[in-house]
């Protein structure tokens, strides 16, 4: 027997599981995620996969990752370059190999490597022999082999043992991480509950690559990473992904509105997650329906919010392009309505398994006529509950649509979530119009709440306040057709001081040291990067403000005034400047612009250097 | 639903001006669908108009009930949501050939399959009117109008061969000027479970003047037209052999021949099958979710099954 290996502590690692999209990688890491979780790590995952199902096997389209970064103490990405690299074929080698920092380890499938397979990366001799990978620490393991012989007695075909490889790696990776295994072997029984011989099969083989780790001496070093206590606060936790957190978000807002919830929606990449989870909760009086295509799916929606329903649509860039008209007319109505766009690479197609920030202007302005809008945006995966509970409270309190902008990369990467209370959500609860509103008796369906501006929801079923609207103007109060100008004037007037009147909380500013004259303001799913770059910076003696929009419309009362105070405003997003544009328009502030279209969210120590260029080119210049 | 509140066609007259050209078709449409209504024995408030775009569709203004007047083609997507979410209401759909088979082709005929709870009626002019006179995907090929001054190049719908195709439970044609007629479609339209496609030949004087002419003059008529009748005998030709015509056959093969049939032009019901409608399926699974699982619980939900916690 050998010595015992040694064990390291660390405070943070960054690992990443790549292969053929057929391998299981999003699965894998899925696994690794929840082992990380319940051990009580803080973490954070980003996803990378192709947009085809199963692009050509051992081809670098094919190739299909998932990142996971987890710590001992609190953290906000999912980690810039990876301490260590699962790479089960020559693929997954190539395709990631310019990610890792020198003095990373590779766990690499020797098995997959052969000539046919080197030439299809186009690599003409292996890089395991040829010096390629010098400046790494390689593990040269034979993953398929191994877990075909654990598997040789499961009377599984050599084929179908193969398949169980990446539960090996699983093995293997949660030996060198001291993961809990228990969980992955409930949730293997589980998944496979219909089919015994290959639950087993699966448990054998992520036994082995745990026993493989144990036993031989390729692994001299495992490593801990304490739970990471101080990060959390105090109460029940789990892991959640941006899209089921903003489906559970919608759960909520309707069961604390007291209405039921209708999600009117066509799939598409990557928001259909969402319609997935909420066609599991029918028993919350939820109906999901599926339909003939965007256009429809929105028109359900706000068919069902004329109803009494809480209407949702979800989709992504594309759909939102094909929802316009509707959203117009919602905005017309003056019904509420919640417009769920997860935002995918663009422009048409584009890239729809990739993250992008490059639909706010179409929020903001993609329809026809002064039809304004409330946009708001999640900042991590677990805020898109908030976030969703935040767009029905505009919503019902408004009478208007909503746009709710998620992204890919908050869609589907995950961190813990502390579990509300039920009883600490907001109460949502709306009065419908009951009764006539005029001394006559009669009802007038545009007269406004003068407070919000708010007209009646007077839902079909109501007697006495049978009332028709529609898409054309109609004159205030009595929404009867009115071609009259000066109505239209004010009807235009009225609809944008209705949502430029919502309330929103002011922007906090966060500027611990209170002198910088460098801030840096992003919205949406750039919170993490933007939070680690500047605490980064911060950390180097950098002095740098930060804040984070979670309102796009109506932005926060004091943002003029907190973009005033600073010298220099740096707006990081995933699009040419959109948020920028409208901040120079709306308060002639020479905002810099700080982008990247790349369909991957910003790296920190990238964004932290030009931060850190950013404040030393405002301290060098000019007085305050 | 019904209701004992005895309603006069009045009760369904609201008090906004009706503002089609004088001599529209639409105007006897209205009248009789404002005449037919009380005989739903349905309150006002139960009742909900929701119309497209076009003249038609301006159709819900002057109905005393709740109504919508929406977006080009999409009422039938935007009843569809209304009817599921609300499955007590009696929802009716106002759309006309260009609404319907143009821009909202795809609505209606997904509408047709599912056999959401809608009433669908489709004014068909065979022509353009709100913009101003050109042809329609009803207008026969070679129709000469303002953007087709050398003839139109298009075959052709044939919007019940097209229901049928789609899959459509109720489907049947009548005329606006025939009053009683019109009136005997809408009541076994409103009393069919599922969507009904109702079809009514409806005169544009101003752009299509005497389209069905020949299916309206007392002269002609009679050779024009085939009355069908659920249970009484019909022939495709003067010479061919008689068919006992039979609405609910689930074998939709006469209905489509008869949807076909353009000399004599059958009016009435051609096909009124039972199939669940979609929205009670759709409210019975929510039922059913509820009977199994229990009402949601919120509190679990957020929990989920893999939590775990931090002590302060």
């Amino acid at each position: 027997m050998s010595t015992p290996p040694t064990v390291k502590q660390l405070d943070r690692v960054v690992i990443r599981f790549a292969g053929d999209s057929g391998d299981g990688m999003q699965l894998t890491g899925d696994r690794f995620t929840a082992e990380t979780a319940g051990f009580g790590n803080d973490l954070s995952t980003l996803p990378n996969f192709p947009a085809e199902i199963r692009a050509p096997a051992g081809t670098l389209p094919g190739v299909s990752s998932f990142q996971l970064h987890f710590a001992d103490h609190d953290i906000l990405t999912p980690g810039d370059a990876p301490d260590i690299l699962v790479a089960m074929n020559p693929a997954a080698l190539r395709a990631n190999l310019a990610d890792l920092p020198r003095g990373a380890e590779i766990i690499v499938n020797t098995d997959e490597f052969s000539r046919r397979a080197l030439a299809k990366v186009g690599w003409s001799a292996s890089p395991l022999d040829d010096g390629t990978l010098e400046a790494y620490r390689v593990h040269p393991v034979a993953l398929t082999t191994l877990t075909a012989e654990a598997l040789k007695d499961s009377g599984l075909t050599r084929k179908d043992a193969e398949r169980a490889k990446n539960m090996f790696a699983l093995g293997l990776l949660s030996w060198m991480y001291h993961r809990p295994t228990e969980g992955t072997e409930r949730f293997l029984r589980t998944k496979f509950a219909r089919r015994p011989e290959l639950a087993e099969a699966n448990v054998t083989a992520f036994r082995a690559g745990w026993n493989y780790g144990e036993t031989t001496e390729s692994f001299a070093v495992s490593y801990e990473v304490a739970p990471a206590e101080r990060a959390f606060a105090p109460g029940r936790h789990r892991n959640i992904s941006g899209n089921l957190a903003l489906s559970l978000g919608l759960v909520a807002a309707a069961e604390r509105a007291s209405l039921p919830l209708f999600l009117g929606s066509y799939p598409i990449t990557p928001a259909s997650d969402i319609l997935h989870e909420l066609s599991k909760h029918k028993n919350f009086g939820v109906r999901t329906f599926q339909a003939e295509d965007e256009i429809a799916g929105i028109g359900a929606a706000l068919g069902a919010a004329f109803g009494g329903a809480l209407g949702v649509t979800t989709t992504s860039g594309p759909g939102v392009a094909l929802k316009s008209e509707t959203i117009g007319l919602a905005v017309s109505l003056e019904l509420p309505l919640l417009v769920v766009d997860i935002q995918r690479g663009g422009p048409s197609t584009g890239l729809p398994t990739k993250t992008e920030q490059a639909d706010l202007l179409q929020a903001m302005f993609g329809r026809n006529g002064e039809a304004p809008v409330p946009v708001l945006a999640p900042a991590t995966p677990a805020d898109c509950f908030t976030a969703a509970l935040d767009a029905a409270r505009i919503a019902l309190t408004y009478r208007t649509p909503v746009f709710l902008l998620s992204d890919g990369y908050l869609a589907n990467g995950s961190e813990p979530w502390r579990i509300p209370d039920v009883a600490e959500l907001p109460d949502l609860r709306v009065e419908f119009a009951t009764a006539p509103n005029r001394p006559d008796g009669s009802f007038w369906p545009y007269q406004r709440d003068p407070e919000t501006l708010a007209r009646p929801w007077a839902v079909p079923g109501t007697p006495g306040l049978e009332h028709r609207i529609g898409g054309i103007e109609k004159q205030d109060g009595t929404g009867n057709i009115s071609y009259d100008p000066a109505n239209h004037d004010h009807m235009v007037r009225l609809r944008q001081a209705k949502v430029d009147g919502i309330a929103v909380p002011d922007l906090e500013v966060d500027d611990p040291s209170g002198d910088a004259r460098l801030l840096v303001l992003g919205w949406g799913s750039t919170y993490g990067p933007i939070a680690a770059a500047v605490s980064e910076v911060r950390a180097a003696g950098g002095r740098v403000a930060t804040a984070h929009l979670r309102h796009l419309n109506p932005f926060p009362a004091n943002l003029g005034a907190a973009l005033r105070r600073y010298d220099r405003v740096l707006v990081p997003e995933m699009n040419l400047g959109q948020l920028a544009l409208l901040l120079r328009a709306r308060f002639l502030v020479d905002v810099r612009s700080h982008t990247q279209v790349s369909g991957m969210p910003f790296k920190a120590a990238q964004l932290a250097a030009v931060i850190e260029e950013n404040a030393k080119n405002t301290e060098a210049t000019g007085a305050h | 639903m019904p209701t004992d509140i005895a309603l006069t066609p009045k009760d369904f007259k609201s008090d906004q001006e009706v503002r089609w050209c004088p001599g529209c078709g639409d105007y006897a449409i209205l009248a009789a669908v404002q005449g037919f209504m009380p005989e739903l024995g349905i309150a006002r408030e139960n009742i909900v108009f929701v119309s497209g775009i076009g003249c038609s569709s301006r159709f819900p203004y002057y109905m005393n009930t709740y109504g919508m007047h929406s977006v080009h083609g999409r009422a039938p997507a935007i009843a569809t949501g209304l009817a599921c979410a609300r499955p007590d209401l009696s929802v009716w759909v106002v759309t006309g050939d260009g609404d319907a088979l143009s821009i909202g082709g795809n609505h209606l005929i997904h509408a047709l399959r599912r056999n959401v709870n809608l009433k669908i009626l489709l004014f068909n002019n065979e022509i353009y009117g709100l913009t101003k006179g050109q042809y329609s995907p009803t207008s026969e090929r070679g129709k000469i109008t303002r953007s087709t001054p050398m003839g139109s190049l298009d075959e052709p719908f044939r919007p019940l061969s097209l229901a049928i195709g789609a899959e459509a439970s109720f489907v049947a044609r009548t005329i606006d000027s025939d009053r009683g007629h019109l009136t005997d479609v809408l009541r076994q339209a409103a009393a069919h479970q599922g969507t009904a496609l109702v079809e009514i030949y409806q005169n544009c004087n101003i752009f299509n003047d005497g389209a069905f002419d020949t299916l309206k003059n007392p002269a002609t008529r009679d050779d024009a037209l085939l009355r069908l009748e659920h249970g009484r005998p019909y022939r495709l030709a003067p010479d061919a052999e008689e068919i006992v015509h039979d609405v609910e056959d689930p074998d939709p093969t006469a209905a489509f021949t008869l949807s076909r049939l353009r000399h004599p032009t059958p009016i009435g019901v051609l096909r009124s099958v039972r199939r669940p409608a979609y929205d009670q399926l759709m409210n019975r699974q929510t039922a059913g979710a509820v009977a199994e699982r229990g009402p949601g619980d919120l509190a679990a939900l957020l929990a989920g099954t893999d939590s775990w916690t931090v002590r302060g």
